[in-house]
């Protein structure tokens, strides 16, 4: 009989990712209604010691495998991996971030392990023993709720949903062999490059500040960035914005681009096509700013100020860094 | 090269999507098809590739008797012949089983490259390819924003968060395609009335030898949450309103 909720807890170059706190924290209060134990999966090189970071968000058990192979992360190694390890102990049910490589490993195990997952879910819970998820279909113009059998039942979590709760537990380090060669990696990492800016990716991001085909111009995104910059924010762009070559691609939010839920989204000159709408809607506090008052933002917007974007955004950065000076 | 892109038939981005009031799916009346957007990058790659290497594009999809619309716009842009899974017994398919059936439906083709959508804009997994991959033991290579095929080998971009991977596979492999990848071409008149007598194999679950067995099963669906009716803040002087909004992010939404 399968028991036990369990995550793969994600690590780059040596620290935890806060979604892993998250996970875990969802995976704990699953598992204290089931009445069974968290565990979890962390494979790296040099990682034994994050075990008590994961304790302290209710892992119970921590299932490490140490290695160089796992440096950096590749699908092979990592499928490989959390593959043994799980049908080793049989866990009912199985977290992982739906992070750019949660899933592309949750996925790769969904084939290996033959199972069922719900991707990028927004709600997790036990209905008559069983993993039911909450997620967002069509970008988030429809939800759809998915029952989960197979073994493990997974799912992938959306970062930045779930609360990460203290609630501290052993978080004991179980070694396991994951087997796992050098030989086995078909799809090799070559190179790792970094982005220098420092700027959290949008998908993680607390704050947006978007702008749209209003900005007129690419040379007009120094505003959008100082605003920005004084709140902590990463910048995001409509699809007009991004088609028009103003914007890298990785910077676009809506249905073709990132599905975006942070606490707070400032969307400036931006009309609020249904397909932009679509990626972040579920932002937690939304702000527009746009001339036209019939502009569909408005109807997700809480805050509005129906105005020229190049009046009131330097007006937002000046009064936000009086206020968080 | 021997180059199979998998497609989708989705409902456009601009499509308003209205749930079934039973929930049991979405209303499809008055829904403008069309090819997946993502899945359009990898036939455009899939072509790009055959035109550089020389081969030939397969293209698979699953999906009811109007995606058919969407294969012949596959094979309007250039690919020279279709697979169309269709099977009623397939319409709710989960990953799994859809992986199952497109790996049971291209056995038989020997292929060096797959393409696939990153993810399909319409119940947005993202399963499918790494699935596939999985059931026929290749290499994935996921959410790729920029391939080079040389020497029997793919070097790949994958943009990740706050950096990006160079990646290299050995050949074959399954590439999911991200938007960036490249710009889709538009089928061409030619095109389109040469796609008319492309041919296209139609397979059912019976002739894949599935058995179908859901395990992630949509049991309803739901419209977003309404969100609260907003705030305006009235008032054309933005010394004015830029400061309120600040303090009422401050003080009421408690966000700064």
């Amino acid at each position: 009989m399968s028991k036990g909720v369990w995550i793969v807890a994600e690590q780059r170059d040596g620290a935890l990712r806060k979604v892993s706190f998250e996970i875990a924290s969802a995976a704990r209060k699953l598992a204290d209604e089931l009445g069974e134990e968290v565990g979890a999966v962390l494979l790296g090189s040099g990682v034994e010691g994050l075990a008590p970071e994961l304790g302290k968000y209710g892992v119970d058990k921590v299932y490490v495998a140490d290695d160089a192979v796992f440096e950096p992360y590749t699908t092979d190694a990592y499928a490989t991996a959390v593959a043994k390890v799980v049908k080793e102990n049989d866990p009912s049910i199985l977290f992982l971030a739906a992070s750019v490589l949660g899933r592309d490993l949750s996925t790769r195990l969904v084939g290996k392990l033959a199972t069922g997952m719900a991707t990028d879910c927004v709600e997790v819970k036990i209905v008559d023993g069983h993993l039911e998820a909450k997620r967002p279909m069509y970008a988030g113009k429809t939800f759809g709720e998915i029952s989960v059998s197979g073994s493990p039942q997974m799912a992938s979590l959306r970062p930045n949903v779930f609360p990460a709760v203290e609630n501290a537990k052993a978080g004991e380090v179980v070694k396991f062999d994951a087997g796992v060669s050098a030989d086995d990696i078909k799809a090799r990492v070559l190179e790792v490059q970094k982005d220098t800016s420092g700027k959290v990716d949008l998908t993680e991001a607390e704050i947006i500040v978007s702008g749209g085909r209003g900005m007129k111009g690419p040379e007009n995104y120094n505003i959008i960035e100082e605003l920005a910059d004084v709140l902590g924010a990463t910048v995001g762009a409509s699809r007009a914005a991004v088609d028009a070559g103003w914007r890298p691609q990785s910077d676009q939010v809506g249905q073709t681009g990132k599905i975006v839920s942070p606490n707070l989204y400032v969307a400036c000159g931006i009309s609020g096509a249904i397909q932009h709408l679509a990626g972040m809607s579920s932002s937690k506090f939304i702000v527009a700013v746009n001339k036209d008052p019939d502009a569909p933002i408005f109807a997700k917007a809480d805050y509005g100020i129906v105005d020229d974007l190049f009046k009131v955004v330097p007006e937002l950065t000046k009064a936000a860094k009086q206020l968080l000076a | 090269m021997n180059i199979v892109a998998c497609v989708k038939q989705v409902p456009d981005t601009e499509a308003l999507i209205k749930v079934k009031a039973d929930g049991s799916g979405i209303e499809e009346g008055g829904i403008k098809w069309v090819m997946n957007p993502y899945d359009e990058y990898g036939v455009e790659e899939a072509l790009k590739l055959k035109e550089k290497l020389g081969g030939d594009v397969t293209v698979v999809t699953l999906g009811p008797a109007r995606a058919m619309e969407t294969i012949r716009t596959a094979l309007a842009m250039g690919a020279e012949k279709a697979i169309h899974i269709s099977d009623p017994a397939l319409d709710n398919a989960d990953a799994y089983t859809t992986a199952s059936a497109i790996a049971a439906a291209i056995k038989e083709i020997p292929c060096d490259i797959i393409f696939c959508g990153q993810r399909a804009i319409d119940d947005d997994s993202g399963q499918v390819g790494s699935v596939l991959a999985e059931l026929l033991g290749l290499p994935q290579l996921t959410i790729i924003t920029k391939l080079d095929v040389e020497d029997g080998k793919v070097k790949a971009v994958k943009p990740i968060e706050g950096a990006q991977l160079l990646i290299e596979s050995s050949l074959p492999c399954v590439v999911t395609a991200q938007k960036g990848l490249n710009e889709p071409r538009y089928a061409s008149l030619p095109g389109i009335m040469k796609a008319k007598k492309k041919p296209v194999e139609a397979k059912d679950a019976a002739a894949l030898g599935l058995s179908v067995d859901a395990k992630a099963k949509v049991d309803k669906m739901t419209p977003p949450p309404e969100r609260a009716p907003g705030k305006i803040i009235e008032g054309d002087d933005a010394s004015v309103t830029a400061p309120e909004l600040i303090k009422l992010l401050r003080e009421e939404a408690k966000i700064i």
